[in-house]
């Protein structure tokens, strides 16, 4: 290399060599986050579409989406290798006696659908973060907005940060605990929406308390000026403006919500169930039935079954619909957040 | 919760003559405070002692403030005329550790620190301005009818009447005619000042407080809110707290001088400002110090 020839070339030093190589390892990290997402992401879209999509119209299986899981029946018929399902398979058998005795291998959960695992999902999201958004909402307003800070308030607050720490599946014990046993709802959505509740609490009580701190306290005064009382402001000049930024808690309560077996596993969720959540006699009965849940479904097709070729069908197909279904359900509050965003801008 | 009206709708114990009406009256609202006795103050002031947690922001404060003047309260940084001002409509409840140690505000005759008062209706008759504008992030027609409607008005052509009047009351209406329903956030912050104002005075105060409403505004902009201050003055009895002695001295009838945190000289703005009685006084509307 020639000498430097005038005083702005470069000179490597330690700070320069430092400096490159440290940004190289920032680089690497992000890269590496990338590559890892997009690893699991691809290898979940890749495999669960063949499940989900086929190559005839509608395109869409819709049988996988509608139906409900079944046993696969595997046997040979007239030298033929056949696959069928539970219900197809009686309905043949019933229609050609002669192979009422056929000899075929059964595969539990890897024919039929999901749908009532979407079902219940649906179910257990919608509900439990009703509750949570509730109850979070309130607890934040009060913490926010009504309470003067003192020992209690940094009691609660303290309470609230240990319980965002409590791992899922404490919380699954506590809600078979206390729902399932001592209040007598048995698995239940009702219990496993509780449960699901209590889990996110901390997630949206402290998100919200946020999102409340940002609103100005000039709206605030402006309002109590013109004589309003203190609910008056909040409910007409302070929570409109942070709704926004407590549906964007709500979103990541929903993937949690949404995504979390430890806490349903005991408490909300059933391996099978033949009915549909709205298939009941009296309508209390739904808030006490158990439903059967994505995440669920998942880990007892992955884990609780034997392994063989018609499983993985069923793995792949269930998670990319299970990730369907939480970018729908969080893409939707997001669209309202913008909405509401653009509303009430300052 | 026994609510003011009934208190600050009756004259004052003293004898005085009877109820004179309002000079604006709103077409179906009737005025329902009548004027006390001739020559008492509207807002009394006695022997105020303030506090801010342990640090005392007022001193043995005793001033009057009469009906349908405007009213300045001047002084340097910290010298707790915005901290009074805001004790005239118990704004100062809402900061934690406040409190009044001794004397006593009284409107109407009617001490406004007792327990019997509501502090809703209070506010509801002493509107303020804050030094910083602050309309609510909703459309104006929105802003201007949001006090009215904590009151449970929805007649919307009655809304839609007040606004007109507020808008106009405020010099605004021209300027934003056309665009109600838009945003108030859009408007310059001029504008914004007077959108505050019209919105306090849709809901008819009888005093308007004013913390140093032009102190965030162009010359321009001020000017129109000083202005805007002269034709209120008719209608409304004006507190405004101004750390500029020039808006003092245009647009008010009388005028306090207060030094940490005690009034050294309350008196006609012309007096104070030719022909101050305290050297003290003096000094600050010279220009010496502050």
């Amino acid at each position: 290399m020639n000498p430097p020839d005038h005083p702005f070339s470069p000179r490597p030093d330690g700070a320069r060599r430092l400096e490159s190589a440290v940004f190289w390892i920032f680089r690497a990290a992000a890269y590496l986050i990338l590559a890892c997402g997009a690893a699991v992401f691809l290898d979940i879209v890749v495999k669960g579409s063949a499940t989900v999509f086929q190559s005839k119209a509608p395109f869409v299986n819709t049988a996988f989406l509608t139906q409900a899981p079944e046993s696969l029946y595997v046997f040979e018929w007239e030298g033929q290798p056949r696959r069928m399902g539970d219900r197809e398979f009686r309905a043949f058998k019933e229609a050609t006696p002669a192979a009422a005795n056929v000899k075929a291998e059964s595969y539990v959960y890897s024919s039929g659908g999901i749908f009532p695992c979407i079902a219940g999902t649906v179910l257990l999201v919608v509900g439990s973060m009703t509750i949570a958004l509730f109850l979070g909402v309130c607890a934040a307003i009060y913490l926010n907005e009504y309470a003067r800070d003192g020992r209690f308030i940094r009691f609660v607050r303290l309470a609230i940060l240990n319980l965002a720490g409590v791992p899922s599946i404490v919380f699954g014990l506590f809600g078979f605990g206390m729902f399932v046993i001592f209040f007598g709802w048995n698995v239940s959505l009702l219990a496993g929406w509780f449960t699901l509740a209590f889990m996110v609490l901390p997630v949206v009580i402290t998100a919200s308390e946020e999102a409340l701190k940002a609103v100005p306290i000039g709206f605030r005064a402006g309002s109590l000026a013109l004589g309003a009382t203190k609910w008056q402001t909040i409910w007409r000049n302070v929570l409109p403006y942070a709704l926004p930024g407590i549906l964007t808690s709500s979103i990541l309560g929903i993937a949690r919500v949404a995504g979390e077996t430890a806490p349903i596993m005991f408490t909300a969720a059933y391996v099978v169930r033949d009915k549909l959540p709205w298939e009941v006699e009296r309508a209390v009965d739904f808030l006490f039935q158990g439903v059967m849940a994505l995440p669920y479904h998942i880990y007892v097709v992955s884990s609780k079954i034997p392994q063989n070729e018609f499983t993985e069908r069923v793995q792949y197909g269930t998670a990319f619909v299970f990730l369907v279904i939480v970018a729908l359900i969080a893409a939707s509050s997001i669209l309202l957040r913008n909405r509401l965003r653009t509303r009430y801008k300052w | 919760m026994v609510t003011v009206p009934s208190r600050l709708d009756s004259t004052p114990p003293a004898s005085g003559p009877a109820p004179a009406r309002r000079p604006t009256v709103v077409e179906g609202v009737p005025p329902s405070v009548p004027a006390p006795a001739a020559g008492q103050p509207l807002v009394e002031i006695e022997h105020l002692d303030f506090f801010y947690g342990a640090s005392q922001a007022l001193r043995e404060i005793t001033l009057g403030i009469e009906r349908q003047k405007v009213t300045a309260f001047i002084g340097p940084s910290g010298c707790g005329k915005s901290t009074l001002l805001r004790c005239l409509n118990r704004m100062n409840d809402l900061i934690e550790g406040t409190r009044i140690v001794r004397g006593s505000i009284r409107i109407h005759g009617v001490d406004i620190n007792q327990p019997d008062v509501d502090v809703i209706e209070l506010r509801k008759r002493v509107g303020m301005v804050f030094q910083k504008s602050n309309p609510f992030p909703k459309s104006i027609h929105e802003n201007i009818t949001y006090g009215l409607r904590l009151q449970g008005i929805r007649d919307k052509a009655k809304l839609d009447e007040i606004v007109e009047r507020s808008l106009r009351g405020a010099a605004l209406w021209d300027e934003v005619k056309d665009r109600l329903g838009e945003s108030a956030m859009g408007l310059s912050g001029g504008q914004q000042q007077r959108l505050c104002i019209a919105r306090a005075i849709a809901v008819e105060p009888e005093i308007i407080l004013m913390d140093e409403p032009c102190s965030a505004l162009d010359p321009v902009a001020t000017a129109k809110v000083e202005e805007l201050i002269q034709d209120l003055r008719s209608r409304f009895t004006i507190v405004i707290v101004t750390h500029n002695m020039q808006q003092a001295a245009r647009c008010s009838d009388r005028t306090a001088f207060f030094y940490l945190g005690k009034l050294i000289e309350y008196a006609d703005t012309r007096d104070i400002f030719t022909n101050p009685a305290n050297p003290q006084t003096e000094a600050y509307v010279s220009g010496r110090f502050g």
